[in-house]
């Protein structure tokens, strides 16, 4: 089992954080602008920060970056695709997560302009899984989805979560969905991070 | 054959043609009969100063004069690269970049076509050095001028797509891998396109030149042999070069895209 430390950890103007993350959802939340995006980037290492985040003993400024991001999976709130074909973003193409989203292995021969933004969504969660993460960093990752298909993302990533037994940090704003995963809940209020009570 | 030298009262009369353009210019409200002027004037005296210089340069053979003239031509190319670029690198960066890549690739070739092909004695005598070194640097700063520009354009609009690769764990090479392979092949499009136009469609400057001058066409043609192969290898290695270093600088030691590095030209 992994788990994922903070220590001192700020980023912006927010508050040094001291957490730790392990085989659990946490779910964060706060007005937009607060800085939910921008922890979760720096905790990805793709923006400059102070503190420092563990991967169970390896030291993020120790390891390379490339070997951090994989094992620490972040999924950006809008998803980003490079090449024509769906299928030629992902490496193994295991149909395994496709299915659990409703998707079929069809996709992968589906032209990237044609998906919706909802099927984009989930494929870049497919995606993502695909490379077995460490840990798993999601920036509002049902967003753009219909009921349904927030269901299904819902019980992908615990399953997922449990299975693999990696801890989770799911940037939330629905109270209802916060109340269906969360094991912790964490709020960001005037650039404090702060646990409330489920 | 020898050269038909043009008196004063010759230009006169080629200056006619600019004038009455400038006059046609004025008659449907162009507003550009002030620029033709200027243009032209500017054209005059800067090409009557370069053939000064260059005719006091060629009576003495002296290195140090051909360093000067050559390093006061590679900070102005240097300094048109930085200008043409929408987005570029703030700092010394922008500067230093597209000149330190002219400077390695078009120095390096242009000596060795003095020494090894040419060969001429000493090997800097301006009369070679200074038109080769003027060709060379001309093309390869509209080459590396291009590629930085896509470079910069490109990292800056396709950020996302840059951080969803470094996310998904590639390396900043490979993030960026399509837009470097774009910007080096539109650095280097011109001259290749130029090299299989050559005799065809254009017959270029500097042949044309030499046989105006009495040269014998098909040595003139050996020089423009020389000199297409001389600029098509200096821009598409200064176009490398430019596009590897300014690509990396895109990134910091922990391979996070740093955009901000880059400035709005206003």
């Amino acid at each position: 089992m992994t788990r994922i430390r903070l220590e001192d950890f700020t980023v912006d103007s927010l508050k040094p954080l001291n957490l730790v993350v392990s085989n659990e959802i946490v779910c964060l939340s706060g007005p937009s602008g607060s800085g939910k995006s921008l922890l979760l980037r720096a905790i990805a290492d793709l923006i400059d920060h102070q503190g420092e985040a563990y991967l169970g003993d390896d030291i993020c400024s120790e390891i390379s970056p490339v070997q951090w991001r994989k094992r620490v999976g972040f999924l950006p709130a809008e998803s980003a695709w490079w090449r024509d074909k769906v299928g030629d973003h992902f490496q193994a193409k295991d149909e395994h997560y496709l299915q659990q989203l409703n998707l079929s292995a069809e996709c992968f021969s589906w032209d990237i302009t044609r998906c919706s933004t909802g099927e984009k969504q989930r494929l870049a969660i497919a995606r993502l899984l695909e490379q077995k993460p460490e840990v798993l960093l999601l920036d509002e990752p049902t967003a753009s989805l219909d009921p349904e298909s927030v269901l299904s993302v819902e019980s992908l990533i615990k399953t997922y979560a449990a299975e693999k037994r990696v801890p989770v940090i799911w940037v939330s704003h629905n109270p209802q969905q916060i109340k269906r995963i969360a094991n912790r809940h964490f709020e960001i209020k005037q650039c404090a991070i702060i646990e409330v009570a489920l | 054959m020898s050269v038909m030298t043009l008196t004063p009262s010759d230009l006169a009369m080629a200056s006619v043609l600019v004038i009455s353009l400038a006059g046609i210019s004025i008659y449907l409200r162009l507003g550009l009969a002030k620029r033709i002027f200027i243009a032209a004037t500017r054209t005059v005296i800067q090409l009557l100063l370069i053939g000064l210089v260059l005719k006091t340069l060629f009576a003495q053979t002296q290195f140090i004069w051909v360093a000067l003239l050559a390093a006061l031509m590679l900070l102005i190319a240097g300094r048109e690269v930085m200008a043409r670029q929408q987005r570029r690198f703030g700092g010394l960066w922008g500067y230093g970049l597209g000149t330190m890549s002219m400077f390695v690739s078009s120095f390096s070739l242009t000596v060795y076509a003095l020494i090894v092909v040419v060969g001429t004695e000493p090997w800097y005598t301006p009369q070679y050095a200074i038109p080769l070194l003027g060709m060379m640097l001309g093309n390869t700063m509209t080459g590396v001028a291009l590629a930085l520009d896509k470079l910069t354009t490109t990292a800056w609009q396709q950020r996302n797509i840059i951080e969803a690769r470094l996310i998904l764990g590639q390396d900043w090479r490979m993030a960026i891998g399509d837009i470097t392979r774009d910007s080096v092949r539109i650095g280097m499009i011109p001259m290749i396109n130029a090299m299989a136009a050559a005799g065809i469609v254009s017959l270029p400057g500097m042949m044309t030149g030499q046989i105006l001058s009495g040269t014998d066409p098909l040595e003139a043609v050996k020089y423009q042999i020389l000199i297409m192969f001389m600029v098509t290898a200096g821009t598409g290695f200064a176009a490398i070069l430019a596009t590897w270093i300014g690509a990396k600088h895109l990134f910091d030691e922990r391979q996070r895209l740093r955009l901000e590095r880059l400035q709005q030209q206003t």
